[in-house]
């Protein structure tokens, strides 16, 4: 079986805080949370790092790994690409000249947006150029959704745009200004402050899209924390907005590409925006079934109004928004002249490396990876959920009735977790348990697919 | 394995739902995605005629580790000319039904194309009963 060991997720439950209380395994889209122990558990074979389960935890109990700040200094050339939403956080008397500057306080020598990545690929080529072996082409921007493509509809990853995201052409821009400035790669750090679960992990799979030309990343409500604090330093606030900084450059279109239709309203022919994680489930459905069939380009964000949305951003998604659009008039429509020649010094070298390889299918939904075995699992499975209740509480540890049956059949789980049947007839559970198999101690995350248990 | 369904006539708001409930279904026994969307393709065509042309009628379906059987069968009123309603481009599909975005005349022929054989027993005033067969490329072979 394709095990993902590779794959890197940002999302952890914190066992001594988690209470097991079910609110994440209820929500999560995937269904990739079970609470065994009285803990939740994450199968990481399933998991998108939408990032709903940190979002809902009343105990603060999921967290996201990041990098250690620290480990910026171990470069001479820190650089900051900033998602255009960190702008959004902050009210409008806090200015962007003022954020920037209080980057550079923390230890940043570069400051980027990642959507300058937009600029880049708009001055290599009239149109942004997508690549995808399928249409409509699906955009690859969101990690989340690509994610769940490659977990539930690997028909469709042909369709996925193969052309890499802002923040990784940005990335390859910067490294190779560097070095056009004298600076050796190594001393060059690239550091992208992540506003959702999903682009962290991206960041930190081993032969992923990012990996390699991305050295870390941080999340943003952790800089959002040291930027307050360097603005709320007695007259540093004055000293900031006084500082002679380089602002980082980003046309309009450009900054407000994280925002649901950013991105499809920069792209050639008809195009759709499906935003937050349920819809694009629903959505994909049908496209996965040629049912909607007539578009160019669709683009998808598991979050609801696109990466001010993202987990990691502390202020109202709508706001943030609000602001970035207030932001944005400002802007130019066109990066400056002298800059686009500049890029245009490393367009060779960035169109050759503009393209990532094809993600490959994880297939984690399946019963077993023998077709006849499955169908055997299949049939038990639908034995056990006409015994069980029905009522889908979750106390047993699994989201609904269906996966606890699912659960019994893969070994993960014995009948008697239902609590339902405990109280109704606990000596027809014992019996039911016999039958089904009593399967404990083993964790979802480390058995996805067991060897069969023999039925009496 | 066998699971039935049931489809109402008229009721295109769920035209689709069984195609859907089956695809869930095939995606936990590990077939090739290729295979999965050609069924599915098929029995959504199917489903929809259950819903446009006929008085009501049941899917079942049998899943078998090589096969996958799926006999479709309404309660009429039948195919009177069954040779026409397999050309291309044929449709007797009500300006209504054509609204909806239904009855381009594409339906048989893409059930067709989409299995390995396929069956039709009709005449007209009598219900219709296709059968459908899927070989499954993969069968028990591990991935």
């Amino acid at each position: 079986m394709m095990r993902d060991e590779t794959f890197f997720h940002s999302l952890t439950v914190k066992e001594n805080i988690c209470q097991g209380c079910t609110h994440c395994m209820k929500v999560c889209p995937t269904e990739a949370i079970r609470i065994t122990g009285g803990k939740a558990r994450i199968n990481y074979e399933r998991c998108v790092d939408c990032g709903q389960c940190m979002d809902v935890c009343p105990h603060s109990a999921i967290i996201i790994e990041q990098n250690d700040l620290n480990q910026i200094y171990s470069y001479q050339y820190r650089v900051a690409l900033i998602p255009s939403v960190l702008i959004g956080q902050f009210e409008d008397e806090i200015s962007e000249q003022q954020i920037i500057g209080a980057l550079g306080e923390v230890g940043f020598t570069h400051i980027y947006y990642s959507e300058f990545g937009v600029d880049i690929l708009r001055t290599l080529g009239a149109n942004i150029s997508v690549y995808a072996d399928q249409n409509p082409v699906v955009s690859s921007y969101c990690p989340a959704s690509v994610r769940l493509i490659q977990i539930r509809y690997p028909n469709l990853l042909p369709n996925v745009n193969l052309v890499r995201t802002p923040a990784q052409i940005t990335a390859l821009y910067v490294r190779s200004y560097l070095e056009s400035l004298g600076a050796n790669s190594k001393e060059v750090g690239i550091f992208y402050i992540t506003p959702c679960a999903a682009k962290y992990a991206q960041i930190k799979t081993p032969g992923s899209a990012t990996s390699g030309l991305i050295q870390g990343g941080l999340n943003l409500d952790y800089i959002f924390n040291l930027i307050k604090k360097q603005l709320s330093s007695t007259g540093k606030k004055e000293r900031l907005s006084k500082l002679k900084i380089e602002i980082p450059p980003v046309t309009k279109g450009a900054f407000l590409w994280s925002l649901t239709k950013g991105e499809s309203s920069l792209m050639q022919g008809r195009t759709l925006s499906v935003d937050e994680l349920h819809n694009v489930i629903e959505f994909l459905e049908l496209l996965e079934d040629e049912r909607s069939k007539n578009f160019d380009f669709l683009e998808l964000r598991a979050c609801a109004t696109g990466c001010s949305g993202g987990i990691l951003t502390p202020r109202n998604r709508f706001l943030a928004t609000e602001r970035m659009k207030h932001h944005a008039a400002k802007l130019p429509n066109d990066l400056p002249q002298n800059l686009k020649d500049e890029i245009m010094k490393t367009g060779q070298h960035l169109i050759r490396n503009i393209k990532y390889n094809r993600v490959k299918p994880i297939n984690s939904l399946q019963l077993d990876v023998n077709t006849s075995e499955a169908i055997k699992k299949m049939e038990k499975a639908s034995r056990i959920e006409d015994v069980l209740p029905g009522i889908d509480c979750g106390l047993c540890g699994s989201p609904t009735c269906k996966a606890l049956a699912e659960d019994i059949v893969r070994g993960l789980a014995s009948i008697r977790r239902c609590l339902v049947l405990k109280v109704k007839d606990p000596g027809g559970l014992n019996h039911l348990a016999r039958i089904w198999g009593e399967a404990v101690g083993k964790e979802l995350n480390d058995a996805p697919v067991v060897t069969p248990k023999e039925e009496v | 394995m066998n699971k039935i369904y049931q489809v109402s006539s008229g009721d295109f708001a769920n035209a689709g739902k069984v195609s859907s409930a089956l695809k869930g279904t095939l995606k936990q026994l590990n077939l090739d995605p290729k295979d999965i969307k050609r069924i599915i393709v098929a029995l959504y065509e199917a489903e929809v005629n259950v819903v446009a042309h006929s008085y009501g009628g049941e899917i079942e379906c049998l899943i078998d580790p090589q096969v996958i059987t799926i006999i479709v069968s309404d309660t009429g009123p039948g195919i009177p000319d069954l040779k026409l309603a397999m050309t291309e481009g044929f449709s007797t599909a009500s300006e209504e039904v054509r609204e909806m975005g239904f009855g381009a005349g594409m339906g048989l022929i893409n059930i067709k194309n989409n299995c390995d054989e396929m069956s039709i027993d009709t005449a007209k005033d009598n219900p219709t009963i296709i059968k459908l067969v899927f070989n499954i490329a993969k069968g028990d072979n591990d991935a």
